[in-house]
């Protein structure tokens, strides 16, 4: 050390390269390894998790199914005007001929069908019944077309239908969007949809208000339940933690089926309240399949991620302070208030945001306990996968979903940060 | 804790009212059960009354006074509604003797500040009994299902016999239903094969992943943290409709053009899914028994000649190993339980435990389920005495104090 400082060079590592350079070499070498060390695990990850996401994108907004199977017609139906009120001309009706009959021999028309059904009901049927007579016609021959496509449905003498078929023909459209904020594409931009058919904006809401009263009541049980545990010696708080810590490691579908149990109209509730006499035999009270249950259900089941960054975070909270304010003469309450309860904030809004982002996104819980008023989003979402097949709408309210969680991910991690996310 | 306090007697006027209060209170539950109210609440509060004033005054001998009323109430529940009857007398009694002589010795003020007034005095009971109150309601839907799951009838709640604690009326059938039953059977062997391959999965790469994540200088290592550990925080329902369309295109590729076996192709889906959610929780627990690591251990190592592999199987793998290990039971527990992204990627022949459940709770209500649910209650009692052990051991090696 004293030799090298007294040179006038550069500093020297051993191998008589500059230190400086040599340190760079050797940082250079240590992120490589990092890196190398990162990467199996973060392929991993973007291929079976992040391109699945991107791809969800994707299909929100993805429309390629009308130019795809009716190329011809979409492009003669360029020059006609969905405004005029007329039927477009035979140049259309042509071209739709020669798309269909090849979509027809490929058996694509049904599904265009009910592509199309999602946006105006009866064009299900309308291309089903209508594919198995153009089958039979001959794109070369049989002109024109006009007088017999009408004749076959009388769908294709609409010029609703043609102005469906336009206005869903661009490969890239905000129709799923607006779609799952109750609104719909139509040739004179984006209206809001009929009267009965608005249920989206309203179960968005149902599934924001019921995940606010979910964290509402979490934070009441588990503030008491907390403080106790982090006041009481650590023998018996290690105890009681068991308490919270089995239901936290309980499987979900145990503790669904057991609320499932417990809420029945013939269920343990109902019974014990029946047999003390609390409640009329005829008048059981009605707690499964409506809100009430989802609530119960779900408070139960994500109590445990309130109370444990509730209690890590008053564990940190030194006693001297609220003893300190008790010698100064505060009272109980003012002491709580003012000195307590200020420090325990943080730790309700870890809990909070956690338990917020949870509930929000819950499937299962609302599908068995909720009923049909009980239910959420997510459940919305997993009836357009696997039961209407609307996938792009799925998609695009799942993209919204996707949209709320990550700002209220940021926000977490503004308050509490990523690294400090804690298990058990 | 709080210094002793001097104890002493309280007066009658103090013991009898609470005690009649306590006595009215129980005594409602009884007359409710037993056709009338009023008469259980005034009942209730003379007897208690009267028990606590002879006591007191008469007897003077608190052992003796314990026993004749965990025995009278025992009894008396007993020849009023059954062996449940007795038991719950038993229990009574044995609360009643300790309050009475809880309130009348002023047992409660002892491991209180002596300073405390009355009223904080009060509070502070107040505030236990709520506490009390809340973790009844954390465990009671956990050990509703276990004695539901040994009924006889295929009912979801308690029969008669079972509260008569009739040996008739529990029976071992629906454990039977569940090994013997083919779709159950199939459906857990499924588990079994899912969740530990995808837990193998995700705790190799993990564990590689978050020691270089732990190294001193990772370009981006906030992004890549986010990366990782996006699988927790998206909403299982995203996620399992964004690997829906992902993994149906996959497996269409895989079946049809390489032309790889339909079944094998499901597990495949299905046990790749599973690992990336159970990432995030091995990297989280392996970055944080690394954050204790002593890095100079490492060092010493390879001054003493030992390779980078080497040094990592002997020095470091041991001492993260408790943490590699919970990691791993996260991953597990998590693929195991999972049902939402198993119902929208795998067919019906990926079947797992957690979809037989959910597909039963739906559907046909079976009593089954309870029985699986009791077993999988036993299971997460296991795992969570190892993950506590592990915490432990794992803070002994790395030498913090245990908490």
């Amino acid at each position: 050390m004293t030799d090298a400082s007294q040179n006038a060079g550069p500093m020297l590592a051993a191998d008589g390269t500059p230190l400086k350079q040599s340190l760079a070499r050797s940082l250079r070498r240590q992120k490589l390894r990092a890196l190398l060390l990162i990467s199996p695990l973060l392929l991993f990850v973007m291929f079976s998790f992040i391109v699945p996401i991107a791809s969800m994108l994707f299909r929100s907004v993805e429309n390629g199914m009308v130019a795809e199977t009716l190329p011809l017609t979409v492009e003669a139906l360029q020059s006609w005007d969905t405004q005029s009120g007329e039927l477009p001309e035979e140049a259309v009706y042509d071209a739709f001929v020669r798309d269909m009959v090849v979509a027809v021999e490929n058996k694509e028309h049904t599904r265009l069908g009910s592509r199309l059904n999602y946006e105006e009901t009866g064009m299900s049927s309308l291309f089903r019944k209508s594919g198995r007579k153009l089958k039979k016609m001959d794109p070369e021959t049989d002109g024109p077309f006009k007088e017999q496509l009408i004749e076959i449905h009388e769908g294709w003498g609409d010029p609703q239908t043609w102005s469906v078929i336009k206005t869903h023909s661009p490969a890239v459209t905000n129709g799923y969007f607006l779609n799952a904020v109750d609104m719909r594409r139509t040739p004179e931009g984006a209206q809001s949809q009929p009267e009965d058919k608005r249920i989206l904006i309203k179960l968005f809401g149902r599934t924001l208000f019921m995940s606010l009263v979910i964290t509402a009541s979490c934070i009441l049980l588990a503030y008491p339940v907390s403080y106790l545990l982090a006041t009481l010696p650590m023998r018996v708080s290690n105890l009681l933690m068991i308490l919270v810590l089995l239901p936290f490691w309980t499987s979900l579908l145990v503790r669904t089926s057991a609320w499932k149990v417990m809420l029945q109209q013939q269920g343990v509730i109902n019974e014990t309240l029946v047999w003390l006499g609390l409640v009329a035999d005829d008048a059981r009270l009605i707690i499964i399949n409506n809100q009430i249950g989802t609530i119960i259900a779900m408070t139960h089941i994500l109590l445990p991620f309130m109370i444990l960054p509730m209690y890590s975070v008053m564990q940190t909270i030194p006693p001297t302070y609220t003893r300190a304010a008790k010698s100064m003469g505060a009272t109980n309450w003012t002491t709580f208030w003012r000195i307590y309860f200020p420090q325990s904030i943080p730790g309700i809004g870890a809990g909070s945001i956690l338990v917020f982002i949870l509930a929000i996104g819950y499937y299962i819980t609302p599908e068995i306990v909720g009923g049909t008023k009980g239910v959420f989003i997510s459940n919305r979402i997993a009836y357009h996968i696997s039961s209407s097949l609307n996938w792009g709408l799925a998609a695009a309210l799942g993209t919204i979903l996707l949209a709320v969680v990550l700002l209220l991910y940021w926000v977490y991690d503004k308050i509490v940060g990523i690294d400090n996310v804690k298990l058990g | 804790m709080a210094a002793l306090t001097p104890i002493s007697r309280k007066p009658m006027s103090v013991v009898l009212p609470a005690v009649a209060l306590a006595g009215a209170f129980a005594g409602m539950f009884v007359g409710a059960g037993n056709g009338s109210i009023p008469l259980g609440i005034l009942g209730g509060a003379v007897l208690m009354t009267g028990l606590a004033w002879v006591f007191i005054n008469v007897l003077k001998n608190e052992q003796m006074a314990r026993w004749i009323t965990i025995l009278g109430f025992g009894i008396a529940g007993f020849l009023l509604s059954g062996p449940m009857g007795g038991v719950l007398g038993l229990l009574g009694g044995w609360f009643f003797a300790w309050f009475i002589y809880w309130l009348y010795e002023g047992r409660y003020r002892q491991k209180l500040l002596p300073y405390l007034t009355a009223k904080q005095v009060f509070y502070h009971y107040l505030f236990r009994v709520i506490c009390g109150a809340i973790f009844v309601f954390l465990i009671t839907p956990i050990l509703v299902v276990l004695p539901l799951s040994f009924n006889a009838q295929d009912f979801f709640t308690f029969t008669p016999e079972m509260l008569r604690l009739d040996p008739e009326g529990y029976s071992l059938k629906h454990y039977r239903d569940f090994f013997t039953n083919n779709e159950w059977q199939r459906s857990f062997k499924n588990s079994l094969i899912i969740a530990p391959i995808a837990t193998v999965i995700s705790v190799s790469l993990g564990t590689l992943a978050a020691i270089g994540l732990s190294q001193s200088h990772v370009p981006g290592r906030r992004a890549i943290m986010g990366i990782l550990i996006s699988p927790m925080i998206v909403p299982l329902i995203i996620s399992a409709t964004g690997m829906f369309f992902f993994y149906s295109d996959i497996g269409r590729f895989l079946e049809g053009t390489l032309g790889m076996n339909k079944n094998f192709v499901g597990y495949l889906k299905v046990i790749l899914a599973h690992a990336v959610l159970g990432i995030p929780f091995v990297i989280i627990t392996v970055t944080a028994t690394l954050v204790g690591f002593d890095r100079s251990l490492t060092r010493a190592a390879a001054n003493m000649g030992a390779g980078p592999v080497r040094t990592f199987f002997s020095i470091q793998m041991p001492l993260i190993l408790p943490g590699v290990i919970s990691g791993g039971l996260f991953a597990f527990i998590t693929s195991f339980d999972e049902v939402v992204v198993v119902l929208f990627v795998g067919s019906a022949s990926q079947k797992t435990l957690p979809w037989q459940m959910f597909t039963g709770l739906r559907e046909q209500i079976s009593p089954t389920i309870l029985a699986v649910a009791t077993i999988l209650v036993v299971l997460s009692i296991g795992l969570l005495a190892t993950v506590e052990l592990l915490r432990r051991r794992s803070e002994r090696l790395r030498g913090l104090s245990p908490a």
